[in-house]
């Protein structure tokens, strides 16, 4: 068996001896020229006059281009094509990308860059949610309403009703490896690109369209990135398109990294948003009617915007059965970065806003916050209720978990050992709290769910796997050539994983939205067995079995290379694509209803935190984790997603904090000053388990998707928070995220005042 | 020409005098194991490990350490970690065996930062891997790992020691020779552990032509303990100082552990913590509670003064060109110092407020208190107000309750991304409740809550 053990990563022994080769670590060609941006230096503004000459003279420098020099389409977007790689004229963000140095080096560029003189006509920049709702600053004709029942009428007539806002920051993605890009022109015009990117095929898009040529003389080669989390679904379309148009126009070989700062500087975050409740409820906590309004900071351009603010909307229920919901979405365009997928993709933010709903509803109850949530969760085995948007719910198993997960925790008399502890304790306070997660999985762009894979059988019985997935440390690769391997019957090392390349499968998804190994793993799935159907029909007319590396037929047993042997001398063919399109999902996201999502994965997090009154300093405990991939495909790699998305997430709503001046200048671009985890910020208990089951739904071998689930359950820091901070006084500790030390302290001198 | 051993070989290179080990070993070696995260020594993708005279094996950040600082001392690089015939560390095996890489670009820094705390016995994981960022796994499988590797023995090919070199660009022996050279060369600047000029060079761009290096400057780098006190020299390292200061100032050591990341303080030194005027240094806040005198010195002219005096203002310092710190002593007392560190993320975080108290009670009221912060001033500074209100009363509640009223008049913080001015106030007026509170026996640090 290989599906379903805990195979190691299959670059592990790379990893650990620095021979794992990234973008920045690929030999280059003698005479590669390295590349910078200028930047622009306020938020908004006309440029008046741009006097580059001291840039063109400094030391080792080849060539500056700016908007004018660009040969072809001037765009990165991957959406609306609004997004200019060099300034047009005016500027829309501190940072923007205004003209581009050529140089023999990269510091020679970075300090030339530095050098330009621009003037600007500057224009008051819209920075803020207020400030572009003030300004009616939206994409999109007006906001979003996604709406269940009537929650107008419902609201009139509830038991209790609460009415509250708060905010939600954003978070820098950090991986650890900046963006990276290196263009090898070719003959005839080709172009090769190696890409630090999820998505491959949209770099290969922007750059043909930048060079003026179809796509088929554009190949892009990832072999791995050193982290993504949807920081490198879009965001490196600049970079590539800028070392292809240079590297077109030079015919030489161009590489461009983005040194930290600019990397933090230039790209976009996850999305800030500002969520607005009005909630309607009986004294059991059961949720009558709910009002939400999300207010999302998109920043300048609309990259993937709409899609993320969308999927905050589809999990503005999270595991909660609302009957009569309204949900409404502004979409802000902002002077600032312009924000894009991070794992979660809006998900979390639509989390965020009912588990604070659900935490408000208990104080104000004063019930134990697990038990109004309980009330209101989705039933298992329905075939009845529905999101508020219209798709059924039959999948749920958050009852089953939070019980199983409320005894393995031991919630109920940790959540009376608090209650003691801070009877006793007047500086020192601790809170729990218990948070589920239901999230979709499928693209909410119906069309990307699809996939292709390439499988070679070599006459030695070796095997070449290719798929359209991208490795960025999720273990994607491991989990593939597991299926692999596990349908061919022959052991993980047989198989041999290759760079995703946009010449071997074409058209691919970005490997996003948990999908990678749904996708890609389906994919791979048809075309080995493909190749296998046709060993097996050339072998014998009855039951062929591969297994332990050999193949049994006919009371004859080979070995598997001995069989590939056999059939590449008998003319068979031994390679084949394979293809994979989710079925059963669609999606009408202008009327906010259909089937978005193929299934949902589930899970649930304890937390347990201690706050400092005094100085709002704070730490987890504890944290106690049960997470649903279906029937694992490998547990080991699973756990690592589980663990490393808590402490993401936990990260996102404590010490991640981005803050922007008046002039919407980004103050903490480097990580001196944006703070994410530590080592010991991650909890001193941390149990994982995972829950014994299998999807519903027909993945591959009923996995489930984890990538971006577990991410939310860092939630439940930020409840366990609010949970201490309640401990000091009457009222409901209305806290926003990040609950930085600052943030918690203001808070308890709040409820003490 | 600068010679130093890079992975068990000699090396021998003409190096600029701000070249970076970083870009020497990924531009000019093709050694790129070593990673660019953040080119300032906040993330540790490019740590390696350098053995010095000492003979210890030290966790440092390549993007900050400058070619001349090698002169003579041994780097292994993560390309190095692994043996001969290519047999894995404990450390490598037990990150492959137990998970500990995910997308694997700070997998090669945190092997290295491991095998310099294995090769030491190490076991504090936390804070030995505090300054190598991971964004992927959450650290669990990591620590696992390490723990996992510290009952493994140390593999030979690790033993290391240092060579002699002669020195490629200006490199002093002695203070004598750096007093006599530096008042010649008064405009040079004085380089100790680079891990501020450091960002000078990657981030502002600087070149930096007249330049001279401390390393070698053994009785800079000397710490006495003597009848009168400590007297610690302006090279000594933070990991120096936390070592000798421990048994005598625990809660200074406690602070000290936070100052940066194990790659810092094996970098870093006093006298640059001091002499740049940081108002934000850890250093200065402690040293002023204990009464430091700092001892200036140009030439064979020497002058000495409460360390609270040398910090002028922002960015003004009372040193004089052709002068640098030469050495700190801290009077002998009894130990009453609290240091407390205020900052957004527990470990390596520059400090939004760092309070520093040095309060002897005696019969029941305050016979002596010494109060400094950082974080609070455009430098380090005294809470002189705060002190009078406090000293000759009674120790209690109410005195302590009337002394908070005096913040106002010591200092007007500042708001930045660290902290808003009134969180600034708020706390530092708060660590003087802590420090009551704790007094009396109430727990008051989340760091001692256990589970």
């Amino acid at each position: 068996m290989s599906v379903g053990t805990s195979a190691p990563h299959d670059a592990a022994s790379l990893h650990v001896t620095g021979t794992a080769r990234y973008t920045d670590d690929i030999p280059t060609p003698r005479g590669t020229l390295h590349l910078a941006f200028g930047l622009s230096t306020i938020a908004k503004g006309k440029i008046t006059a741009m006097n580059l000459d001291a840039v063109r003279a400094a030391h080792d420098v080849v060539d500056v281009l700016t908007a004018d020099h660009l040969p072809h389409d001037n765009d990165v977007s991957p959406s609306n094509h609004d997004e200019p790689l060099l300034a047009k004229g005016e500027v829309h963000y501190l940072g923007q990308p205004v003209f581009l140095v050529v140089a023999k080096s990269h510091l020679a560029a970075r300090k030339a860059a530095r050098l330009a003189q621009i003037d600007y006509d500057a224009q008051t920049p819209v920075l803020t949610i207020d400030e572009a709702l003030a300004a009616n600053s939206h994409f999109e004709e007006g906001p979003r309403v996604y709406a269940k029942g009537d929650a107008p009428a419902q609201l009139a007539s509830a038991t209790n009703r609460l009415q509250a806002s708060f905010e939600i920051g954003g978070q820098e993605h950090f991986y650890l490896e900046s963006h990276a890009a290196l263009a090898l022109p070719q003959e005839g015009g080709d172009m090769v690109v190696h890409a630090s990117s999820q998505h491959p095929t949209e770099i290969q898009h922007k750059v043909a369209e930048a060079l003026g040529r179809p796509m088929n003389t554009v190949r892009v080669e990832v072999r791995r990135m050193g982290g993504g989390f949807g920081g490198k679904e879009s965001q490196g379309n600049a970079l590539c398109v800028a070392c292809a148009v240079v590297a077109d126009k030079h015919r030489q070989p161009v590489k461009m990294r983005y040194d930290r700062d600019d990397d933090m500087i230039i790209t976009g975050k996850r999305h800030e948003f500002r969520i607005d409740y009005d909630v309607g409820f009986d004294a059991r906590g059961k949720i009558q009617a709910i009002d939400v309004t999300h207010f999302a900071r998109c920043g300048w351009a609309q990259d993937l915007s709409l899609p993320v603010a969308d999927r905050a909307m589809l999990h503005a229920d999270n595991a909660y059965n609302l009957e009569h919901a309204r949900i409404t979405s502004h979409r802000l365009k902002t002077n600032t970065q312009s924000n894009t997928a991070f794992r979660g993709f809006g998900g979390p933010q639509g989390i965020v806003g009912i588990e604070r709903v659900m935490d408000h509803i208990a104080h104000t109850l004063g019930l134990d916050p697990l038990t109004v949530r309980r009330e209101n969760y989705y039933a298992s085995q329905s075939t009845t209720q529905t999101t508020p948007y219209g798709m059924q719910v039959t999948d749920s198993i958050i009852r089953e978990m939070t019980d199983k997960l409320e005894v393995s925790s031991d919630y109920q008399a940790r959540r009376k050992a608090v209650a003691d502890w801070n009877g006793k304790n007047p500086v020192l306070k601790r809170g729990i709290a218990l948070t589920p997660v239901k999230f979709g999985i499928s693209f909410t762009l119906t069309h990307l769910n699809q996939a292709g894979a390439l499988v070679h059988v070599y006459q030695d019985g070796s095997i070449h796997l290719n798929h359209g997935g991208t490795e960025m440390g999720q273990g994607l690769f491991t989990k593939v050539a597991q299926v692999a391997a596990q349908c061919f019957g022959v052991p993980l090392e047989a198989v041999k994983i290759t760079p995703t390349d946009t010449g071997k499968v074409p058209n691919t998804s970005a490997t996003a939205a948990s999908s990678g190994s749904d996708l890609n793993g389906m994919a791979v799935l048809d075309a080995c067995e493909k190749i296998k159907a046709r060993i097996a029909t050339f072998l014998s007319q009855g039951p062929v079995v591969f297994e332990g590396g050999r193949v049994e037929f006919d009371g004859t047993t080979l070995s598997f290379a001995e069989a590939a042997s056999q059939a590449y001398q008998n003319r068979i063919s031994l390679s084949a694509t394979g293809f994979y399109a989710t079925p059963d999902v669609e999606w009408d996201r202008i009327a906010g209803h259909g089937r978005p999502f193929f299934y949902f994965a589930y899970g649930a997090a304890v937390t347990e935190v201690v706050i400092d009154t005094l100085t709002g300093e704070n730490r987890i405990l504890r944290a106690d984790i049960l997470h649903d991939c279906g029937r694992s495909l490998n547990p080991a790699l699973d756990i690592g997603q589980i663990e490393g998305g808590y402490v993401q997430g936990a990260g996102w709503l404590t010490t991640e904090e981005l803050v922007w001046d008046d002039k919407g200048n980004l103050k903490t671009h480097a990580p001196s000053t944006y703070k994410i985890p530590t080592a010991s910020d991650r909890p001193e208990v941390f149990n994982v388990a995972l829950w014994d089951g299998e999807n519903r739904a027909e993945t591959v071998f009923k996995s489930k998707a984890v990538g971006e689930p577990p991410f939310m359950h860092g939630i439940s820091v930020w409840s366990a928070l609010t949970n201490a901070i309640s401990s000091c006084g009457e009222s409901f500790p209305d806290i926003d995220a990040p609950a930085t030390a600052e943030v918690v302290l203001m808070a308890c001198q709040k409820l003490r005042a | 020409m600068l010679t130093f051993l890079l992975n068990g070989e000699t090396v021998e290179a003409e190096v600029g005098p701000t070249e970076t080990l970083l870009d020497f070993l990924r531009d000019r070696r093709d050694l790129t194991g070593t990673k660019e995260g953040c080119n300032e020594g906040d993330c540790g993708a490019c740590s390696v490990v350098v053995t010095g005279q000492d003979g210890i094996a030290r966790a440092m950040n390549a993007c900050i350490l400058l070619m001349p600082q090698l002169s003579g001392r041994a780097v292994r690089t993560v390309e190095g970690i692994s043996g001969p015939n290519g047999e894995l560390h404990p450390v490598q095996r037990a990150m492959v065996d137990l998970h500990g890489a995910q997308c694997g670009f700070c997998t090669p820094g945190f092997v290295t930062t491991m095998a310099a705390a294995h090769a030491n016995g190490a076991t504090n994981h936390e804070e030995q891997l505090a300054g190598n960022l991971c964004r992927c796994t959450g650290y669990a499988p990591i620590i696992r790992a390490a723990q996992a590797a510290s009952t493994q023995s140390v593999p030979s090919w690790m033993e290391e020691s240092s060579i002699e070199a002669k020195a490629p660009f200006p490199m002093p022996q002695t203070s004598d020779a750096l007093a006599e050279w530096y008042s010649k060369n008064p405009t040079a600047t004085l380089i100790g552990g680079a891990t501020d000029v450091g960002l000078w060079i990657t981030k502002r761009l600087q070149d930096l032509e007249n330049v001279v290096f401390l390393g070698r400057c053994a009785d800079l780098q000397q710490i006495e303990v003597t009848d009168e006190g400590l007297r610690i020299g302006a090279a000594c390292t933070i990991t120096q100082i936390m070592e000798a200061v421990a048994p005598l100032y625990p809660s200074f050591a406690q602070m000290l552990r936070r100052y940066g990341s194990e790659q810092v303080r094996n970098a870093a030194t006093i006298g640059g913590n001091i002499a740049n005027g940081s108002p934000i240094g850890d250093g200065p806040p402690a040293l002023i509670a204990l009464g430091a005198v700092l001892h200036l010195r140009k030439g064979d002219i020497r002058r000495a003064m409460p360390l609270e005096d040398f910090f002028i203002a922002y960015g003004q310092q009372d040193l004089q060109a052709g002068e640098f710190v030469e050495y700190v002593t801290i009077p002998k007392q009894r130990d009453t110092v609290k240091c407390y560190k205020l900052s957004k993320r527990f470990d390596q975080d520059i400090s939004a407020v760092c309070g520093c108290f040095n309060i002897v009670v005696a019969g029941g009221s305050v016979a002596k208190a010494r109060i400094a912060f950082g974080g609070m001033a455009g430098t380090p500074k005294r809470a002189i107000h705060v002190e009078n209100a406090l000293i000759g009363k009674a120790w209690n509640e109410d005195n302590m309750e009337a002394a908070l009223l005096q913040f106002p008049q010591d200092y007007t913080p500042m708001s930045d991304m660290r902290a808003s001015a009134g969180y600034r106030m708020q706390a530092a007026q708060n660590m003087l409740r802590r420090v009551f509170v704790e007094s009396l026996g109430v727990p008051a640090s989340v760091h001692e809550v256990r589970p």
